[in-house]
């Protein structure tokens, strides 16, 4: 590997050939907006906004595109750079639905966040706005298209984490939309719910309606933790609130699934708080259960299990232990049957 | 797990997720990856959009055959004779790897003699497929210098799943494709934890580790761990827990977090067995269709209201967080067996789970350098052998965890029950993507989503029995009926029909048939007799 170097505002830098000058600024903690790069999906260059200037260069260069070549020198925040990310960031917030009082993305909005940066008030360019219906046509995401900053991230996220190619772009200038084919809303389209759009959208074009007006995402303590359905072992956050699980959202440091989750991962754990959940031992009398004490109920179990163990043998005791609970319950309760009970009587569904 | 155990000593997913998208070639045999486990087939999409070769056998046409080089069709059941068909054209075309077989492997004679039957043009007759799609498929795998396999219950769900196994084995020891990064024998377990739970010992022939009960030394390590005497005798398997609840010689049954009546073949027979127990327990979070037939009810607590550690299919031991308190006045699991434990007069007294870990990786050779604190964030995948050592990304690497990899030839036979007359269709069973077993039928988004099964049927079938998309249609097998919608689908081939087990209002496992693989006890989930005719 050839390291090249180079130089940015001033300092000397180092890094691998193939790193773009974007990725050289990061690596050595050079602040630089970007509102459609992503590190795991290809370079686009659509938001314009991470320009910097480069020596002997007529234009502004888009760093997320342009590789590092040896002697370089970059600017990254010259008055002509500044000015020219405000104007992008003023020509963004011009077609932008201004509605951030409710906006679920309020706190984690990235227009905002640099419109916050670069002093951005709305309004310095009047002009028609974009007037898209909401689409709510699936349980899972609302799509809000007067929200979009047409960043592509939610297109290369359909097509290069969960490769579906479900979304791209279409119409051209200021009818610009992203969507599925025929723009049919999600609930219409081939869509698989994935979820992986939701997951890198920088705006609140995508939010997922679970949460909406459920909290805000600073009152969310996030919990890592892993999934509790198939046997992949993605990861994801719990966000709490209240002792209630809101909702989920990807957590980039999942060593299996990086941000990616399925349908059932993203949005299937609303089962945690259904009202059909046990809260209560529940002890059959008469053919009815009736609710009981945790005491009255393990002492009735524990009673019957000598019984019947007394009178027929350790092995007429038999556990199903289960693939859905943790190492440690299924090791107490194999440890339970061999050891209180006496018997090897233990097995679980999945076996193969 | 036994099949892989007894060919390569280890029973669980020989390489890793990441490794994934960089594969050259994957066969992917007898596993719907994109919706039972969508985030690995998401995976293999991203492999095939870098230039990897796929191969898909499967008689259904799910997503992954619109992506594959070759589609090998296979009737269902017809597994090892397929697979010892492409062994057969490798042999015969010199593609196999001679120094991998001659230093890494033995047995390798005896299947050189049985794979001369397995002519292309007796295993197209069999298996339905054509023979050049043979050749093209025998062609890609054997001629990369890595190749990956990976299954699912399409290959374990058969009367003959640990030879169906054993033969995936024995094609990648003939070309050499286990060892090394990228180039394996992958299972994708179906549940969050089905490797915890049977790396745990809850089996019945298993102390945790995969240390034999039947084994004296083992005995004695847990004896002296424990502080009890064990019980030598192996325990039964599911199956035969409820056949002898039937008669009479199971009396009681402890069952945590599973619904058998539901996810059981023949869900009848298992019915009937729970019902004739003296005392039934069952600790779950929800009153599941079993916990309805039980004498006392436990209510256990979510993954999200307890911390403990998920083995993954890959090997990676990782956390699980507990986010909130158990709802109501429900417990942790594992704080219900330590009190009952404690009632019977037993001290399980632990402080944590992460004590409980401490003991597991006391007494378990693959989670020796396991605790709670070293899994962080990012897990460890085992074994991991001590406090120094980071975990194994791929296993078998120069040499295999039984020593030499074993060939263990095996002769193709036919499912326990094949259509015929009285019932001409083909009932094959799984998994949809917006549900996961029965848990999700909970979640009201996903319900919203997807409330109903639609058994997929051929339109050419439908077409004869009168029967029209959407309709709802009996299915009737020797064990029981269901009433279903139907979708008019050329997913199937025509004889068959596919039902998921998702939903009680159609419990396909009132139909299927409860025979089950010798070694491993696994129901034959995937082929069963059925009619299907139009309601009256």
């Amino acid at each position: 590997m050839q390291w090249i170097q180079l130089k940015i505002d001033d300092r000397k830098i180092r890094v691998p050939e193939k790193t773009t000058i974007l990725e050289a600024c990061r690596m050595n903690n050079i602040s630089v907006p970007t509102l459609c790069h992503d590190p795991e999906l290809t370079n686009w260059g659509a938001c314009r906004l991470c320009v910097v200037e480069i020596e002997g260069m007529r234009n502004l260069i888009t760093s997320c595109t342009m590789e590092v070549q040896p002697g370089m020198v970059v600017k990254t925040s010259t008055p002509k750079v500044k000015e020219a990310r405000k104007t992008i960031l003023e020509l963004i917030v011009a077609n932008h639905d201004i509605d951030c009082l409710t906006c679920e993305k309020m706190g984690e909005c990235e227009l905002s966040k640099y419109a916050y940066e670069y002093g951005v008030k709305k309004d310095v360019f009047l002009g028609a706005k974009r007037k898209y219906e909401l689409d709510d046509s699936n349980p899972f995401i609302i799509r809000d298209l007067n929200k979009c900053i047409l960043c592509g991230k939610c297109v290369r996220a359909c097509a290069e984490i969960q490769v579906n190619n479900v979304l791209d772009y279409s119409k051209r200038g200021f009818e610009t939309q992203v969507g599925p084919a025929f723009n049919l809303p999600y609930g219409e389209s081939e869509c698989v719910f994935c979820g992986s759009c939701l997951a890198v959208c920088p705006v609140g074009a995508l939010t997922e309606k679970q949460m909406t007006a459920k909290g805000r995402p600073w009152e969310y303590k996030k919990v890592q933790t892993t999934c509790p359905f198939c046997g992949t072992g993605c990861n994801f956050d719990l966000n709490i609130r209240d002792n209630k699980v809101v909702g989920i959202t990807s957590n980039p440091n999942s060593p299996v699934n990086g941000r990616a989750l399925c349908v059932k991962g993203r949005f299937g754990v609303d089962y945690i708080h259904s009202p059909n959940r046990l809260t209560k031992p529940l002890i059959k009398k008469k053919g009815e259960f009736v609710e009981a004490e945790w005491y009255e109920a393990l002492k009735l179990v524990a009673e019957k299990f000598k019984t019947l163990k007394d009178q027929y043998g350790p092995d007429s005791l038999g556990a199903l232990s289960s693939a859905r609970c943790t190492n440690e319950e299924n090791y107490l309760l194999q440890k339970f049957m061999r050891t209180v009970i006496g018997t090897n009587n233990i097995d679980h569904c999945a076996r193969t | 797990m036994a099949g892989l155990a007894t060919s390569f000593g280890s029973g669980a997913m020989t390489n890793s997720i990441k490794e994934i998208p960089h594969s050259k070639v994957i066969l992917v045999i007898g596993s719907n990856t994109t919706e039972a486990h969508p985030v690995i087939g998401s995976k293999i999409k991203q492999a095939v959009r870098n230039g990897c070769r796929l191969i898909v056998a499967d008689p259904r046409k799910i997503e992954l055959t619109g992506l594959a080089e070759v589609w090998l069709r296979l009737r269902p059941g017809t597994d090892i004779t397929l697979i010892n068909g492409l062994m057969h054209i490798i042999l015969k075309r010199g593609w196999e790897d001679r120094s991998f077989i001659a230093e890494r492997t033995v047995g390798f004679e005896n299947l050189k003699e049985l794979l001369r039957e397995y002519t292309p043009d007796f295993v197209s007759r069999v298996t339905g497929v054509p023979e050049e799609q043979l050749y093209q498929a025998a062609e890609i795998y054997a001629a990369s210098d890595c190749a990956q396999i990976f299954y699912t219950l399409g290959i374990t769900e058969h009367t003959s799943g640990t030879d169906n196994v054993m033969s995936l084995a024995n094609l990648a020891m003939l070309t050499g494709n286990v060892g090394k990064e990228n180039s394996g024998v992958n299972p994708l377990r179906g549940q969050n934890n089905v490797q915890g739970a049977c790396d745990m010992g809850a089996l019945p022939n298993f102390y945790p580790g995969y240390q034999k009960v039947s084994d004296p030394k083992a005995q004695k390590k847990f004896e002296k761990a424990w502080g009890v005497s064990l019980n030598p005798n192996q325990g039964y398997m599911i199956p035969d827990m409820f056949a002898a609840a039937l008669q009479g010689k199971l009396k009681a049954m402890y069952i945590m977090g599973e619904d058998p009546v539901l996810t059981d073949a023949n869900a009848n027979h298992v019915r009937q067995g729970l019902k004739a127990l003296d005392f039934l327990v069952v600790q779950d979070i929800f009153l599941t269709e079993t916990a309805k037939l039980a004498d006392v009810v436990l209510p256990g607590a979510s993954f999200a209201e307890k911390a403990g550690t998920f083995t993954n299919t890959e090997r990676r031991v990782q956390m699980v967080n507990k986010a909130i308190d158990p709802l109501g006045k429900s417990k942790a699991d594992w704080r219900i067996i330590c009190d009952l434990a404690g009632i019977m007069g037993y001290h399980f007294i632990y402080k944590s789970t992460a004590e409980i870990m401490k003991e597991i990786a006391s007494l378990t050779p693959q989670y020796c350098g396991i605790t709670h604190e070293r899994l962080g964030i990012r897990g460890m995948q085992w074994p991991v052998l001590g406090e120094d050592h980071y975990g194994t990304q791929f296993l078998h690497k120069d040499r295999f965890t039984r020593g030499k990899g074993l060939f263990m030839p095996v002769e193709a036979r036919t499912p326990d029950e094949l259509p015929d007359k009285d019932y001409p269709f083909l009932l094959s069973t799984g998994r949809k993507l917006e549900h996961y077993n029965i848990t999700t039928r909970h979640s009201k988004v996903l319900e919203g989503h997807s409330s109903e099964e639609l058994a997929e049927l051929n339109p050419l079938d439908a077409e004869k029995l009168n029967i029209s998309d959407g309709e709802r249609v009996k299915v009737s097998s020797r064990r029981g009926e269901l009433e279903t919608r139907v979708k008019l689908t050329d997913r199937v081939p025509p004889g068959m029909i596919f039902m998921t087990f998702h939903y009680k209002e159609s419990p396909v496992n009132v139909l299927t048939n409860a025979a089950c693989d010798k070694v491993a006890g696994t129901y034959e989930y995937k082929v069963c007799a059925v009619q299907v005719s139009k309601l009256e």
